[in-house]
C-alpha cells in the first residue's frame, strides 16, 4: 500500500514540477478555449479533474480484466460516460456557465491529458494512486487555467469573476481593456510566458539541445 | 484467469458489460436531471424575454431565478398566431407549445418558398410574447426571429413597441453549436451594438420594410439602418435575412398587419 509520501508527490507532482499543461503540452486546445474568465476556467478545472479523477479509478479497478486489444476502446467508453454525466450536472445546476463552455466540456473527451493518464498510469496503478494521480493533473490543469483566467479576465475585462477590479473607460472609469487578451491566441502569449517561468525555476524541465 | 484474458470470449464479455454500466449510467443521469434541465432552459428564455422588453438588464449583475419567474408572470403573456391568416390560436397554451418540435413536424410546418435565412422548415404556428407595463397597457411585443450567420443557426427576440414599428431591442439568446466567430460575429451579443437597434423603425412611410444592417454610414445614421459590425459581414447579413424573413409573408407579415391596422385584439 503506498505511503503517504509517495501519494502526496503523486497529488502535487503535477501543478507544479509535472504540469500537464506547462511540461507535457497536453490539454492547450481547451486552455485556450476556456480561459477568458476565471468562472469558466474553474467550473472546466472542475469538470476535468472529476473526469480525470473518476476515469482513473474505474479504469485502475478494472485494469486486470481489460484485453489489451480494445484497451484504448475500454478507457475511451468510461471517459466518455463520465463526461456525459459532467455535462448532464452542468446543464442542470450550473446552466448559465454549460452554456459558456459549450462544446468544451463535450471536449474534455478527447483531452489528451485524461487519456495519457489513463493509458500511462492507471492501467498499472491500483485504484487509490489512480484517483490521486487523477486529481492532482487535473488540479495541474486547473493551476494554469486559473492562472491564465486571472490575467485575461483582469487585464483584458477590468474584473474577476465578474465583478469589476479595475474600472474600464467605457463605463466612466480610467482603465482601457487589453481586448486581444479576450482572444483565444493570448492563452498562448501567456502559457509561454508561464511555461518560461517555470523553466527558469527549474532548469531540468529544459530539453537537452539536439 | 489472467492467463485467459485476451481470448475472444472474454473480450466480447468484458465489452459488452462495460457498455452495459456505462449506458446505465449515462441513461440515469440524464432522466434524473431531465426536469431540472429543462426548468433551467425555460428560466433562460424567460431572462431573455424580460431584458428584450428591458424589464432586467443582465449585465448590471445577477438576476435571481425568482424575480425572473415574478416579473414574467407579472408582464408578460406568450400568445400562439397562425402566421399565415395572422390570428391569434385559442385553445393552445403558449408556454409548452414547442416551436422547434412543430417546424420538425412535416404536419404541422411548411417549406418555405424563400428561405433566405435558411431555416428549412417554418412551424405554421408561432409564439408572440405581449408585454404590458405597470399599469396593464401593452408596452411592448415581442417576435421571435432566428436564422443561419456564418457557422450557426441564432436565435433572438426582436421587440418592438405597441405601434409594431419603433424597435427597443434585438437580443441573441442562443446559438447552435459553437456559435459566431467570438469578437467578430459573436459581437451580435454585445450591448453597444445591441443599443444601437433602440429607437430604430422597422417601416418606411409607405409601410415597407425598411430596417437594414448596413454599411453605409448615411444609411446607419438614418432611422432605418443600423451600423454592420465590421469583420462580421456574413453574421450581419444573417441578422438582416433573419429580420427581414421573420417579418416577411412567410413569417409574421400577416400578422403584423393585422396588429398594425386594428391593434392587438
Amino acid at each position: 500500500m503506498a505511503n503517504a509520501k509517495e501519494l502526496k508527490e503523486v497529488l502535487a507532482g503535477p501543478i507544479i514540477s509535472n504540469n500537464p499543461i506547462a511540461l507535457q503540452i497536453l490539454g492547450v486546445c481547451s486552455a485556450l478555449a476556456v480561459t477568458s474568465k476565471m468562472e469558466t476556467a474553474v467550473v472546466m478545472t472542475i469538470a476535468l479533474t472529476a473526469v480525470c479523477a473518476f476515469s482513473n479509478l474505474f479504469i485502475s479497478l478494472i485494469r486486470n480484466h481489460i484485453p489489451s486489444s480494445v484497451r484504448i476502446i475500454v478507457q475511451m467508453t468510461i471517459i466518455a460516460s463520465l463526461v456525459i454525466v459532467v455535462d448532464q450536472v452542468l446543464q442542470a445546476y450550473a446552466y448559465d456557465i454549460a452554456k459558456q463552455l459549450s462544446v468544451f466540456v463535450g471536449l474534455i473527451i478527447t483531452n489528451c491529458i485524461v487519456m495519457g493518464r489513463a493509458e500511462a498510469y492507471a492501467m498499472k496503478t491500483p485504484p487509490l494512486m489512480s484517483m490521486m494521480d487523477g486529481i492532482g493533473n487535473g488540479l495541474g490543469y486547473g493551476a494554469i487555467l486559473v492562472a491564465v483566467g486571472f490575467v485575461r479576465e483582469l487585464f483584458g475585462n477590468g474584473s474577476l469573476f465578474g465583478i469589476e477590479i479595475l474600472s474600464k473607460i467605457s463605463d466612466g472609469g480610467w482603465y482601457q481593456p487589453n481586448g486581444l487578451l479576450l482572444l483565444p491566441p493570448s492563452a498562448f502569449f501567456l502559457i509561454g510566458v508561464l511555461i518560461w517561468i517555470i523553466r527558469t525555476m527549474k532548469p531540468d524541465q529544459v530539453e537537452a539541445k539536439g | 484467469m489472467a492467463s485467459n484474458k485476451e481470448s475472444f470470449a472474454r473480450t466480447l464479455f468484458i465489452v459488452v458489460g462495460l457498455c452495459f454500466v456505462c449506458s446505465v449510467a449515462v441513461s440515469t443521469a440524464a432522466v434524473l436531471l431531465k426536469p431540472t434541465q429543462q426548468e433551467n432552459k425555460l428560466l433562460d428564455k424567460q431572462k431573455y424575454i424580460l431584458e428584450a422588453a428591458g424589464l432586467i438588464d443582465t449585465k448590471a449583475g445577477k438576476v435571481t431565478k425568482d424575480e425572473i419567474i415574478t416579473a414574467y408572470d407579472k408582464y408578460v403573456e406568450a400568445k400562439v398566431v397562425d402566421l399565415k391568416s395572422g390570428d391569434w390560436v385559442e385553445g393552445v397554451d403558449a408556454n409548452t407549445f414547442d416551436v422547434e418540435k412543430a417546424a420538425r413536424t412535416p404536419a404541422t410546418s411548411f417549406k418555405p418558398q424563400n428561405d433566405i435565412a435558411s431555416v428549412k422548415r417554418v412551424a405554421n404556428q408561432g409564439v408572440i410574447y405581449l408585454v404590458k407595463d405597470d399599469s396593464g397597457e401593452l408596452a411592448t411585443v415581442i417576435i421571435p426571429v432566428k436564422g443561419y450567420g456564418l457557422w450557426s443557426t441564432m436565435f433572438a427576440f426582436l421587440a418592438v413597441e405597441a405601434d409594431l414599428n419603433t424597435i427597443r431591442s434585438l437580443v441573441y439568446y442562443d446559438f447552435t453549436g459553437a456559435g459566431e466567430t467570438p469578437g467578430l460575429g459573436g459581437e451580435v451579443q454585445n450591448p453597444i451594438w445591441i443599443a444601437k437597434w433602440q429607437g430604430k423603425k422597422l417601416y418606411n412611410a409607405a409601410g415597407e420594410l425598411a430596417i437594414s444592417v448596413t454599411k453605409n454610414p448615411v444609411v446607419a445614421a438614418s432611422e432605418h439602418g443600423v451600423d454592420a459590425l465590421s469583420g462580421a459581414t456574413l453574421t450581419g447579413n444573417g441578422v438582416q435575412n433573419s429580420l427581414e424573413f421573420w417579418l416577411g409573408e412567410e413569417g409574421f407579415a400577416p400578422f403584423i398587419e393585422k396588429a398594425r391596422n386594428g391593434g392587438l385584439g
